[in-house]
């Protein structure tokens, strides 16, 4: 079970944006890391099928996404860079509306939701409208929106991005969490390196290149490097981020 | 995929356009001002210069105000059309189409449900409208009642779909204002809304014939026909052809890789 990408290569007009990149993720934890234009925005966009592949191909749990996207997005959950909540709607009507989208049924839907909610201390908020939450919470709704249809993979575009440290711990630490639980594949994708821990596998992005693709650990001491800084400095030669 | 996970997708699509129209309750306010307007002001003034002589489906002389009802109902539906391809860009640009997009169902299916859930809205303003012009004595009767509600949705189809294929092509929200000097107004004014044909060919042929060529006089026979209780069949004919092929645009423009030329 996973994300398998063979060859995928894609253009906008004729600016190389990622240049036949071949990743195999497992179950757990996988971070893309990358600075800003390496490529990571469009590969998100490509695994979620909103730009269609072109170049090389992309099997998730194992169906091609070109041919069975259908399946494939009923088990895939993913949240967005950019806030896609409607604001005029409450937290509950938000989520109820995405798991009609999926075709469940609203009873089965709010029980779903309860839990989530329960677990990222969102409860109370049930009925409050998206417009008078923090970006914290908007972050946890989304990601409670994600999980409700039960996704096997799970993708983040720079989910933490713009929140205070204890939001972006908790939402981290709840998505660490449910790796381990249910088993499912994570793809975190972040430029901020402090989100990265020793047993993650760790994916490289730069130039719309793959760079690097290991555990971490095994990845700093390939590279004979101390931390996450210095290799990504080193296999990018970037120093905006550190 | 089985029937219930289409169904309760179709109700979840409707039921958020129905949120989101409650959630704006000014909106309900300004369509039903803007026909409004027109019947209570407009007509009352234009009644006396402009004397309509008995037409199909009219069996006598009418008051002009009877006469614009039709067209304002379809102006309502129009304008919710229009409307609703706004909140399409909007969304587009917020990003909350991604979530649509994201659904395992079919794309052509989610489309339909949007303009099921158009043309639901249509209709229930236009039922207001109707209502409320029973204050400057339009008499509808109960039939007319019943038989404007299928051409009402029909016509909500056939604008909602149009509305799908503008959203799909206006780039930004700021656009969107042409929409109303291109689309919205031409269709308006060139049909049989404000006034018959005849009198529109008396006036310019080129002009008259121009409004054979619009959908929307087609619309507002239709209505205008269904609030008698008829079927006005060459003007039914028209409608569903361009709903077919507007919609049959809409689900093409809204394509991934159609998407993706652009």
């Amino acid at each position: 079970m996973g994300i398998v990408i063979n060859d995928l290569s894609f253009a906008y007009g004729k600016k190389k944006a990622l240049n036949k990149v071949n990743l195999s993720l497992t179950t757990g934890f996988n971070v893309l890391l990358g600075p800003n234009g390496a490529g990571k925005s469009t590969l998100f966009s490509l695994l979620t099928g909103l730009t269609q592949t072109v170049n090389g191909t992309i099997n998730i749990n194992e169906d091609d996404l070109s041919n069975n996207k259908s399946k494939i997005m009923s088990q895939m959950g993913v949240v967005f860079q950019q806030s896609t909540l409607d604001l005029d709607l409450s937290v509950k009507q938000n989520l109820l509306y995405y798991a009609s989208l999926h075709g469940i049924a609203p009873k089965k839907a709010l029980i779903n939701i309860e839990l989530i909610l329960s677990q990222l201390s969102l409860t109370e908020r049930l009925h409050d409208k998206v417009r008078t939450l923090n970006g914290g919470h908007r972050r946890r709704v989304e990601i409670a929106r994600a999980l409700i249809h039960q996704p096997k993979v799970l993708l983040l575009d720079e989910p933490t991005v713009g929140l205070d440290v204890e939001s972006r711990l908790l939402i981290i630490s709840y998505v660490r969490n449910l790796c381990t639980e249910l088993g499912i594949c994570v793809l975190w994708t972040t430029h901020l390196m402090d989100e990265v821990e020793q047993s993650d596998q760790l994916i490289i992005i730069n130039k719309g290149e793959i760079q690097a693709h290991d555990q971490s650990s095994l990845l700093c001491e390939q590279y004979n490097v101390d931390d996450i800084y210095q290799l990504y400095f080193a296999l990018t030669h970037n120093t905006e981020a550190v | 995929m089985t029937f219930n996970h289409y169904y309760y997708c179709c109700l979840g699509i409707v039921k958020r356009e129905i949120s989101r129209f409650i959630q704006q309750r000014s909106r309900l306010f300004s369509a039903l001002v803007r026909p409004l307007l027109w019947l209570i002001v407009f007509a009352a003034g234009f009644r006396a210069a402009l004397g309509v002589s008995i037409m199909e489906p009219y069996g006598t002389y009418i008051t002009y105000q009877e006469y614009i009802i039709p067209g304002l109902c379809c102006m309502i539906v129009l304008f919710n059309g229009m409307q609703s391809s706004l909140s399409m860009v909007y969304d587009r640009e917020m990003g909350s189409m991604k979530v649509l997009l994201m659904s395992p169902l079919p794309m052509p299916f989610l489309l339909c449900c949007k303009l099921i859930a158009i043309a639901f809205l249509s209709l229930m303003q236009v039922y207001v409208f109707l209502l409320c012009a029973q204050l400057v004595d339009v008499d509808i009767s109960l039939l007319g009642y019943l038989t404007a509600a299928p051409a009402v949705f029909l016509i909500a189809f056939f604008l909602g779909a149009l509305g799908l294929l503008l959203s799909s092509l206006i780039k930004q929200l700021e656009n969107f204002a042409g929409v109303m000097n291109f689309v919205i107004f031409p269709m308006f004014f060139l049909s049989s809304a404000l006034y018959p044909l005849w009198k529109m060919q008396e006036a310019s042929i080129w002009l008259y014939r121009l409004c054979q060529y619009n959908p929307f006089t087609y619309c507002v026979e239709l209505l205008r026909f269904a609030l008698f209780g008829q079927l006005n069949l060459s003007a039914f004919s028209v409608v569903l052809g361009a709903t077919v092929i507007t919609a049959v645009l809409a689900l093409i423009s809204f394509s991934p890789k159609f998407s993706q030329q652009r």
